[in-house]
């Protein structure tokens, strides 16, 4: 049976959940990936505030195909999360409660999970089509030059997914 | 034979429907495969996200709209015939245009970026598409299209073996490749292999292969067994459907092969993920 959560996830939420337990996701998350995740570093490193306020969110590694009319959100599955590990720790550093995405993860990246009490999900790879139906409305929150890019706000209900790393370090993609 | 004259709209509006065919339809050969890896396991997590492929793949079809958010880099083997003259335009431009006007109209994703170091600028039109080209006699034009997604892409590697490394070597390439892959092309994966001729030939085979339907075998025996006994190998390497474990982490191994040189044996090995996306027609 899937957990439900409503998000924000709850440090309680985090601390409940055990790597490979499926979850259904409800609230708010934001999206980011290669270009967007460059530019926060960036400012990040130079001292600056960011465009978007990352504490307490979920950042969700997708790039959408465009709605075709009468759709709320184009087909939206997960990209591969490695090449977001260069970046990562700095935002789970500041407050950063998890990441979905798929694929493993850098020890760094896991070593900044344990740290900061966080947790990265995983979303199935290519099932992009099925994943947008959990995705009721999307609204663009900064980098609008970067198309399908930018960083995004989306509204979940039961956005399927599974623990990939826990607050603990433990992991699925370990074998 | 007479020269044929065929229209520039006429191989543009075949691209175009490639191209929206191939990210809106899964094939065949793909389907049937993901079935019967949803026989065969045994751990729930694993059937749970074959189901869910499955799922995901009939609702893109039914309603027409991308079986996967990356609808990738354009991909054509163009068979062309040497008696074919295209009028009113270049099979360049033409070939281009039907993948501009697929990506835009078929509400595809433009990830095509102008440059790879410096600007990375979106194109906006998922142009240009990698067009291989080889003429053949005759007076059609054979296109095999399909739209790269670059979570597999990049898993994908080349190696320029020496003779005295063998079969033995080849497969240790093959299975090092996929097992530092791991979790990450999106497994059940699809492995193209392409061995022989050059360094850029080996590659283009590769390719090739991945373009292959996944039920049908390499016409010489000894690669044929070698599909056979490398699908086997990988699918013991545990990773799984979306690498969470499981029996089924490959669905097909293809292997194109070509003449080589006395010193070499490049082996080049392309990771295609389930939505290995690609459609064919003759103009």
């Amino acid at each position: 049976m899937a957990k439900k959560i409503q998000l924000p996830i709850t440090d309680e939420d985090i601390k409940s959940l055990k790597a490979g337990d499926s979850v259904l996701l409800t609230g708010t998350i934001i999206t980011g990936r290669d270009a967007a995740h460059k530019r926060l570093f960036e400012l990040i490193e130079k001292g600056e505030e960011l465009p978007v306020d990352v504490r307490g969110e979920l950042i969700y590694y997708v790039g959408p195909a465009p709605a075709k009319p009468g759709y709320a959100v184009g087909p939206a599955g997960p990209t591969s999360s490695y090449r977001m590990d260069k970046f990562t720790p700095a935002l789970l550093d500041l407050g950063m409660k998890g990441m979905i995405g798929k694929g493993a993860r850098s020890q760094e990246v896991i070593d900044a999970i344990v740290r900061n009490k966080a947790v990265y999900f995983a979303a199935i790879g290519g099932a992009a089509a099925l994943i947008a139906k959990s995705i009721k409305k999307e609204e663009i929150l900064c980098y609008e030059d970067l198309g399908t890019e930018a960083v995004r706000r989306y509204t979940v209900e039961d956005f399927p997914c599974i623990v990939a790393i826990d607050c603990e370090g433990n992991n699925v993609y370990e074998r | 034979m007479d020269i044929r004259a065929i229209d520039a709209a006429e191989i543009t509006a075949a691209v175009k429907k490639l191209f929206m065919d191939c990210n809106y339809f899964i094939g065949g050969d793909i389907m049937s495969s993901l079935e019967r890896a949803l026989e065969i396991e045994d751990s729930p997590v694993a059937k749970s996200v074959l189901s869910q492929i499955i799922e995901n793949d009939k609702i893109a079809a039914a309603e027409e709209i991308p079986l996967c958010q990356d609808t990738g880099m354009a991909v054509l083997f163009v068979e062309y015939g040497d008696k074919v003259c295209v009028q009113n335009g270049s099979f360049e431009d033409a070939v281009q245009q039907g993948v501009r006007e697929a990506y835009d109209e078929g509400y595809l994703r433009k990830s095509v970026v102008s440059d790879p170091v410096f600007d990375r600028v979106n194109t906006r039109d998922n142009t240009p598409a990698i067009i291989h080209t080889k003429i053949v006699s005759g007076d059609r034009i054979k296109i095999t299209a399909g739209g790269k997604g670059f979570g597999s892409e990049n898993m994908s590697a080349i190696k320029m073996l020496t003779p005295a490394y063998g079969v033995e070597g080849v497969k240790q390439f093959i299975l090092d490749t996929v097992r530092a892959a791991g979790p990450n092309p999106c497994p059940p994966i699809v492995v193209g292999v392409g061995i022989g001729g050059t360094f850029e030939r080996a590659a283009q085979l590769a390719k090739k292969a991945t373009f292959r339907a996944i039920d049908t075998h390499n016409p010489d025996e000894r690669y044929a067994l070698l599909e056979d006994e490398l699908l086997e190998k990988i699918n013991e390497m545990g990773f799984g459907p979306a690498g969470l474990g499981g029996k089924t982490t490959a669905l097909g191994v293809n292997i194109e092969t070509s003449p080589t040189h006395i010193a070499g044996m490049p082996v080049a090995v392309n990771i295609c993920c389930h939505a290995a996306r690609h459609a064919d027609t003759i103009i």
